[in-house]
């Protein structure tokens, strides 16, 4: 029986915090109107969480990109099609890697920061202290931080997406040897623009940027006043927003596909 | 106020590298790379099976790309695939005896247009149609015929040898 109490209440518990997640939606979406009067801290966020992530963002994924082409490289050896290297890393990056990756170290980089901030702002009452100065914590604290990382995500999408590519070629094409030019004609021949990068990167970026900053806004924003609370809140948003980063993008391939 | 400013530098920049990015991403690594825009002309060939031939594949002359697939279907009344390709402006010398053949870059790669070139004096215009063309080669089609030619061959071998006793029976 008390085996079976914590699991209960470990399920009871995450769909509450789905559903508590999806009331605070409406409210941030609310307090967006208000939150124009504060555009200036919607820029300082979005300094924060994109302009400060470029470094990880970019150096993964150059990375990511050297890993695939070198992979791909001695697979389609096999099949004497290494010239389609080029097409397969794009592909793989557009569709999948970019979005993801990125999202999953924006969770990383951004989410816990946000939630950790903003938790620390509950925890010592700051966020009291602002409606008792008839500042709505919500439009001042939340909602920037919550578009911030909408804006931010599809641009650091794209980035990254752009330096995978640049990494494959590097090693696809300065180290291993693929013609510069089957590398890129075979690319463009094969990558489309509407389904590929848009609706594989932008949308899917889009989407990602959305859920992590809700969810660690929402984590930040209902977190328990204690430095344990604090510490749980910013654990949980990286555990949800892994977790729903790659249940959404199942959802999303499946619908855009 | 400078830290105020570095900041709004900072997300400035950040905004339009990503944008750069984007627009990078969307006009050199995809097929926008390779349109000409409203430099091209019509052209319409039929075919008995086009394999697997797509919209936007490429058409190639001499193994050079010289335009692309613009649209396949299928006509009710002649019961074959009519495929329109458009091809750029700049390649206006096809002659009009020309013949359109779908090929497959490769042993699997993809499928495409290839033009032989014929030898008229007159060109292919806007709109015009090959006269002559040749259809997918189809790798099912042909193991099927090598089977049954194969078959052929050793009936026609026994008949052989069939036949061949029966001189020695005769002397």
């Amino acid at each position: 029986m008390s085996a079976q109490a914590p699991r209960r209440n470990f399920l009871a518990d995450g769909l509450a915090q789905i559903g508590d997640a999806g009331l605070f939606l409406p409210a941030l979406l609310a307090a967006l109107p208000r939150s124009f009067r504060y555009f200036r801290e919607t820029v300082r966020q979005l300094w924060f969480v994109g302009a400060m992530s470029l470094t990880i963002i970019m150096t993964c994924g150059l990375f990511v990109g050297m890993v695939l082409a070198l992979q791909l490289y001695h697979v389609l050896s096999i099949f004497g099609g290494t010239s389609s290297t080029g097409t397969v890393v794009a592909l793989a990056v557009f569709r999948e890697l970019g979005p993801v990756v990125t999202a999953l170290l924006f969770a990383g980089r951004a989410g816990t920061s946000i939630t950790a901030e903003i938790g620390l702002m509950r925890a010592t009452d700051q966020l009291s202290a602002m409606e008792m100065m008839a500042v709505d914590p919500m439009a001042y604290v939340a909602t920037p931080r919550f578009l911030a990382g909408i804006i931010a995500m599809p641009l650091l999408c794209s980035v990254f997406s752009l330096l995978a590519i640049l990494g494959g070629h590097l090693v696809g094409v300065t180290w291993l040897g693929i013609d510069n030019g089957t590398f890129w004609s075979n690319m463009t021949a094969n990558v489309d623009v509407w389904k590929d990068v848009i609706d594989g990167m932008l949308w899917k970026g889009l989407a990602f940027g959305g859920v992590v900053s809700l969810i660690a806004v929402h984590q930040g924003y209902t977190t328990p006043p204690t430095s344990e609370g604090v510490a749980y809140a910013t654990t949980r948003t990286v555990v949800a927003s892994s977790i729903a980063i790659l249940a959404i993008d199942f959802v999303l391939t499946a619908f855009l596909m | 106020m400078t830290q105020r400013r570095s900041y709004a530098v900072g997300t400035g920049l950040f905004i339009v590298l990503g944008f750069l990015a984007l627009a990078y991403l969307a006009t050199q690594t995809t097929s926008l790379a390779n349109f000409d825009e409203g430099s091209t002309y019509d052209l319409k060939a039929r075919f008995t099976n086009i394999g697997q031939l797509k919209d936007r594949a490429p058409v190639k002359m001499a193994g050079v790309r010289i335009g692309s697939v613009k649209s396949i279907q299928f006509e009710n009344d002649k019961l074959d695939a009519l495929v329109t390709i458009s091809v750029d402006k700049r390649f206006d010398q096809i002659p009009d005896d020309s013949s359109a053949a779908v090929l497959t870059s490769g042993l699997l790669g993809d499928q495409y247009i290839g033009i032989q070139p014929g030898g008229s004096p007159q060109n292919l215009k806007n709109g015009d149609t090959f006269i002559l063309t040749q259809s997918a080669m189809q790798l099912e089609d042909l193991i099927g015929k090598f089977l049954v030619n194969g078959n052929g061959d050793k009936k026609s071998g026994d008949a052989d040898s069939a036949s061949k006793p029966a001189p020695d029976a005769g002397q």
